[in-house]
Formats: structure tokens, sequence, C-alpha cells
């Protein structure tokens, strides 16, 4: 058994050096779980199969440090990553990534504008959107009866935390869309921000993991919360929940993409992007785990049940307001601790 | 003689890698971090030439071309060699919106360089033209450094050196130190109150009953503090024991808040805590001869007189050990106010992790650690100048 082992050990180390001093196979990096699970269903085995270009696949955590350290060590192992979109900045910034050259994935129109980046190509897109059971209250609330607790008693949900919670108080106090980062930019902006919230602060409970929404909900801990959309539409499959998701004015972010620069496989990862750029096939995500495709289309020809979890589909997404990372980048540190002064109070 | 020194060196060899161990796995890092909340490296590191024009400037007007001329070179510089990160981050952590400012000139510059520096920064971001902009820089320029104990204490320095109090709505850390002692010293007055009913027992129960008692009061010591607070917040949740305890009885008609409030923190503390107030206590109250108190009824003195002039008196050292303990520890809690307490409830430690950990300012970080180290040296400093640091030992 242990002369086994250790042949084994020997095979792979002398493997693996190997592969290292040749040309090593496109490395992926995604997120892991469940999702990676899904991603290697719908891309990697399809891929390798189609194409013959062989996959190793790695996950992480996220964390620019991560990235920022990889690109310093001169010896790039990986090649595609899959970022969030403050990564991408950041990273962008940094001149960590290969710009993108839209010309081998399918030119920019083939994407919504929003999966758009000079440094990243959208994977998925994702929300943080207002759930409720169905089963204990029959109405369909929007921000404004979140904050109304005369007519819908009870604890409300909301991550500890200043980032989005200020953008939700605004769209509850009547703020369009597409004035809320441009309001809080401005003193006055974050100050009605901070009032609105003052209206319902002994009534919120402060989630801090994405898993708790769906559990207080489930317990009627709280009558409405903020929830990623993922988190609640799986409640609902897995746990034969009744949660109902309002995409109206939800918030909603995009993993990218990025091509590590240096990396010796960037013409492996260019057929890669190409091969996931398909909409139908980034539609066959969405039973699996419920993020939008970001290409045009992803979401023709899908059934009702389907449509109403999925993100990128036009009636959710024209509803909804995209994160702005580049407004909490300058503005985190100095609302953080505005916010926990708030909090403290 | 000699054969003395080779016992010391000999005693000196056996305990060189406890010490070794001290220094590199505790002396020297904490060192380290709060070191960094007198300090400054980030924006030396990448605007060294920078800051040594800025060094003779007035702080009212804009400084001079040869301040713009080494900021054009080095932010170039910076981003080239992967500093411009950390400086920019710590430029923004003072005041918002500079990392944007920091990043977008250097890329412009980067590209092309149109007339004089001054101009090209200028006209790459406007931010340039304001003092407090190069205000900042300065504050974030300097080792040894006051801006992050003064910003630990809710101040601040403007760009020609007046310490100011930051603006009302950002003021937050004399609150948050006033309520960590604030709670110190409930959990300590609750510890006492209990514990020392608990400590007394200890010593008169009979036997059988002190070895049951006994171990009620060391089993919380053996079981993890996260545990024990998880088990709290089954107990107190919304659907948790208490609550359907309470439903069942009759005592509510619906359930009670208890969790994420005030009281659920004191009372997690308190029942984690207990042991280290109980423990002295029942030290010194062991030593106590009882026939003092024998002696002291055949002398008349009643049960009152007994326990207020003979009893009380000799457990003072206990009841000051007990508190120390109890209180020290109290307020360097961090795991059970941030898992059970609501948004008012979080101590110093929850900010130094928050600062830390979530906007990655480690020279704030540091600096409160610095103000929770320097709390604490002095309410020891305090015992031991009233009531003697030998006390501890006794207990």
């Amino acid at each position: 058994m242990m002369r086994q082992t250790l042949a084994l050990v020997v095979a792979a180390v002398t493997a693996a050096l190997s592969s290292a001093s040749t040309a090593r196979d496109l490395t992926i990096v995604s997120w892991g779980g469940a999702y990676q699970d899904a991603q290697r269903q719908v891309y990697f085995q399809p891929f390798t199969q189609a194409t013959g270009v062989r996959i190793v696949e790695d996950s992480w955590d996220g964390g620019i440090g991560v990235l920022r350290t990889r690109a310093q060590a001169g010896n790039q192992t990986w090649d595609l990553v899959q970022v969030e979109s403050e990564e991408l900045l950041l990273g962008c910034d940094e001149g960590l990534f290969e710009k993108i050259d839209w010309a081998r994935v399918g030119g920019k129109d083939h994407y919504i504008p929003e999966a758009v980046h000079e440094c990243g190509v959208g994977a998925i897109l994702y929300n943080v959107v207002l759930a409720w059971d169905r089963t204990r209250l029959q109405a369909t609330p929007t921000w404004a009866d979140f904050f109304d607790v005369q007519r819908f008693p009870g604890k409300r949900g909301l991550r500890r935390g200043v980032k989005l919670t200020l953008e939700i108080a605004l769209l509850a106090d009547g703020v369009p869309r597409d004035q809320v980062y441009a309001l809080l930019r401005t003193e006055t902006g974050v100050e009605r921000a901070f009032r609105k919230l003052d209206t319902i602060k002994p009534h919120i409970v402060w989630w801090q993991a994405g898993a708790q929404p769906p559990q207080m909900l489930g317990a009627g801990e709280v009558t409405m919360t903020t929830a990623y959309n993922g988190r609640i539409t799986n409640a609902n499959r897995a746990e034969g929940r009744n949660f109902g998701i309002q995409w109206r004015d939800s918030l909603f972010t995009i993993d990218s993409w990025v091509i590590m620069r240096g990396s010796p496989n960037r013409d492996a990862a260019y057929r890669f992007l190409d091969f996931a750029k398909d909409p139908r096939r980034q539609a066959s995500l969405l039973p699996l785990i419920p993020y939008g495709g970001t290409a045009r289309g992803a979401n023709e020809g899908l059934g009702a049940d389907l449509l109403a979890v999925s993100p990128s589909n036009p009636d959710n997404l024209n509803v909804s307001l995209m994160i702005d990372d580049a407004f909490w980048m300058d503005h985190l540190d100095r609302l953080s601790q505005r916010f926990n002064a708030w909090l403290a109070r | 003689m000699i054969g003395r020194g080779r016992v010391k060196l000999e005693a000196a060899l056996l305990l060189a890698p406890l010490l070794l161990y001290i220094a590199t796995g505790f002396v020297a890092p904490i060192a380290a971090m709060l070191w960094r909340g007198v300090s400054d490296t980030e924006v030396p590191r990448a605007f060294p030439r920078t800051l040594a024009a800025l060094a003779d400037w007035d702080g009212r007007n804009p400084p001079g071309d040869e301040v713009f001329a080494a900021l054009a070179d080095e932010l170039v510089a910076a981003r080239a060699a992967g500093t411009l990160n950390a400086a920019a981050g710590r430029l923004n952590s003072d005041t918002p919106g500079l990392r944007t400012v920091v990043f977008a000139t250097a890329r412009r510059l980067a590209r092309h360089v149109e007339g004089s520096p001054r101009a090209a920064i200028l006209a790459a971001d406007p931010a340039w033209g304001e003092v407090e902009t190069w205000g900042a820089l300065r504050r974030a320029g300097a080792t040894p450094t006051d801006t992050h104990l003064l910003a630990a204490l809710d101040l601040r320095r403007s760009a020609d050196g007046t310490i100011t109090a930051v603006p009302e709505e950002q003021r937050l850390f004399r609150a948050v130190a006033l309520r960590t002692v604030w709670i110190g010293y409930l959990v300590t007055l609750l510890c006492l109150v209990l514990g020392y009913p608990l400590a007394a027992a200890l010593v008169f129960v009979p036997r059988r009953l002190f070895g049951l008692l006994m171990f009620a009061v060391l089993l919380p010591f053996w079981t993890s503090l996260i545990v024990r607070t998880a088990a709290w917040m089954v107990l107190l949740a919304r659907e948790g024991i208490i609550n359907q305890a309470f439903l069942t009885l009759g005592l509510v008609v619906e359930p009670v808040q208890m969790l994420f409030t005030r009281t659920a923190v004191l009372v997690a503390m308190v029942h984690i805590l207990l042991p280290f107030m109980v423990l002295p206590l029942y030290a010194v109250m062991r030593q106590i001869p009882r026939a003092q108190l024998r002696a002291a009824a055949s002398l008349g003195a009643g049960p009152v007189a007994q326990l207020v002039r003979v009893w009380l008196p000799q457990t003072l050292p206990g009841v000051g050990a007990g508190a120390l303990m109890v209180f020290i520890q109290a307020i360097g809690f961090y795991v059970t106010p941030a898992l059970i307490g609501g948004g008012a409830d979080q101590l110093l430690p929850f900010f130094i992790g928050f600062y830390a950990t979530q906007t990655v300012n480690w020279g704030l970080a540091a600096a409160l650690s610095i103000l929770l180290l320097v709390g604490t040296l002095l309410i020891l400093a305090l015992f031991g100048r009233f009531l003697g640091l030998a006390q501890l030992r006794a207990a």
C-alpha cells in the first residue's frame, strides 16, 4: 500500500514537472462549489470535447491581492480567471490583465453593453433582490413597502454594511434608478439615504453571510429581506420554499472572465471565450444555477419558469440597477465609517 | 561562583526556546502591527521625491513646480512598479475619491505629457489644484505620524497642521470606547453579583455538593468560546428554545426579540466570564480561617457584623483580582458581540477587525489596537497603584 502510494506520488510529481517544462494546459479559475460544477457541465467538458484543448481547473475565493502576487511572480500559472467587478476594475487599472481583443470573441455587439469591459468579458449576471415568503405575505412588495412597517409589520433583513444599503434607501424614497449614484455623490443624497434608513432602523435585522436570508425568511425572523437571487431560487428549487423575488429596482453585478497578463495560453483562452459566448449554451446554465448569461439572446426561447428566475431576462434586467463599483471604490471607506457611526447611535 | 554561573546559564538555555517563541511569535508581530499605527509606508514608497519636495510647503497655496515635476515622474514610475495601488488606497482612506484621481492622473501621464508637468497634472485632474489633496499626500507621508492615532480619537489634521474634530456624522470611536468600557463595567458587576455568593457557597457547602458545584463552574471552561456563543444563539433565537418555552407556557403571545440585543450580549458574556470571577474569589475565601468567624460570634458579633467586618474585608483582594480579570477580558471581546449583538453593541475589537479585514486600513486598525492596549495597561497600573499587583498572586 505504502509503496503504491509512493509510486503514485512519484508519477504525479514527474508528470507535473514534465508538463510544467513543456506547454501547460489551459488553466481556468472560478469560484468552486456548485457553480463550478455547473460550469464544468455546461462549458469546460463540452469545450474539451469540441476542440481537444484540455482544461486544468482551479478555484479561488477572490481578492485582488492573489492576482497581484501572481502577476508579479512572473511564472504565470493561471490563464483565465473569473473575477468580480471590483477586481476587474482594480486589476485593469494596475495592468494585471490582458486587454480584450473583442474581434476574437464575437465583437462587442454580441453581448449586452454592461458585460463589455476593456479587460474582461462578462460571464454571469446576478442580483441582490427583495425577497419574501409567499406563504406568509401574499403581496408583491417593493422597496417602498420594505420601508413601510405600518402596512407590512415585521422585521427587515439587510446586509450589514453600507454598500447597497444606501442605494436601496434612495430607491425606496422614490429616486429613479438612473439618478441614485449621482445623488449619492452629493452630501444631500447621502443624508437623505440615512434619514430614510432612520425610519426602519429598529426593525432591521442585519445579515452577514449569503446563506442567512433564506434561513431568516424560512424561520419567519423577517418579513422581507435583501438576498442574492441565486440563494432564493435555490431555496425554492431544493427546499420546496415559495419565496418571491422582486426584480424591480433590484441591484445587479457581473462577474467577468479575464486573461491574466503574460499568460502563455492566450490563444486557447480566446478559443474558450469564443466557445462560451454561445447564447444557447449560456442559457443551459440556468436550470442548474440561476445566473444570467451575458450574450444577447441568451434568454430567447426559454420557458416561463426559467425566464422568471433569470437575471438577464430583459424584463428583469431593464428594471434593475447596475452596482457602481467605481463609486464604491472611492467612497467605501468614508461611508463605512459614517454607517458604523449611524449604526452605533 | 563558577557553579552558580553555570546554573544560571543552564536555566537560561532551558528557557531559551520559550523566550525565542515568545519573541518571534508574540512580541515581534504585535510590535510590528502596532508600529503601523504610528507609521506610513505606502505613500513614501511610491512618492519619495514628491514628499521631499513637499517638506517646506506652506499648506495654504498649491505647491511649486518642482513638486508637480516630481509627482509626474513618480506617478508613472509607481504605476509601472506596482506600488501605486497601495499608495492610492492609503490616500483614498484619507480623502474619498483620491484613488480614482491618482490612477486617472497616472494613466493620462503614462500616455503623453503636454506642456509643463503642472499643466499636465492639472489637466488630468483638477483635484491637484486643491490644497487639501496635497495636505492628504503630506499627512500620509510622514513616519512617525499621528494621523491614525488622531483618527482613532475622531480627530484629524488639516492641510495647515491644525487639529480639528471630524464632522459630527463621522464621529465613531470615542462613543465606541465609552461603550466598550461601559459594557465591560456591566459585565464585571454582574459577574461579581452572581459570582460572590457562588464562591462563598463553594467554601461552605459539604464536600459532595462542592464537587458538583465546582464541576458546574468549570464546565464552561472546557468548551470553546464560539461553541458557547453559538449555543446562546440557539437558545435566544426568535424560534429558539427560550421563546418556545415562553410561548408554550403562555407567558408571551408572540416571540420576544432576544437575539441581536444588548441584553443577549451581556447574558452571554457573563456566562463566559463568570469562572474568572469565581475562581479567584474562591481561592481567597478558602484561606480565611473559619475560626475567625466563630471568634467574632463569641465576642458578640451578629451574622451581619461577622459578614461586614470580618468576612468582607478579607475577600477584597479576590474581588479586585476577579474584577480585573473579567473587565480586561470583557473589553477585548470580539466574537460574542459580533455574533449575538446588534449594530450598537459592537466593542472596540470589532472595529479593529473591521478596519483590518474589510477596508484594509491597517494604520487605523493598529491605532485602535494601541488605544485598547494603552487602556488595558492604564487599568492594570491603577489596580497596581491602589491594590498592589501582589494581590493577583494571592488570588
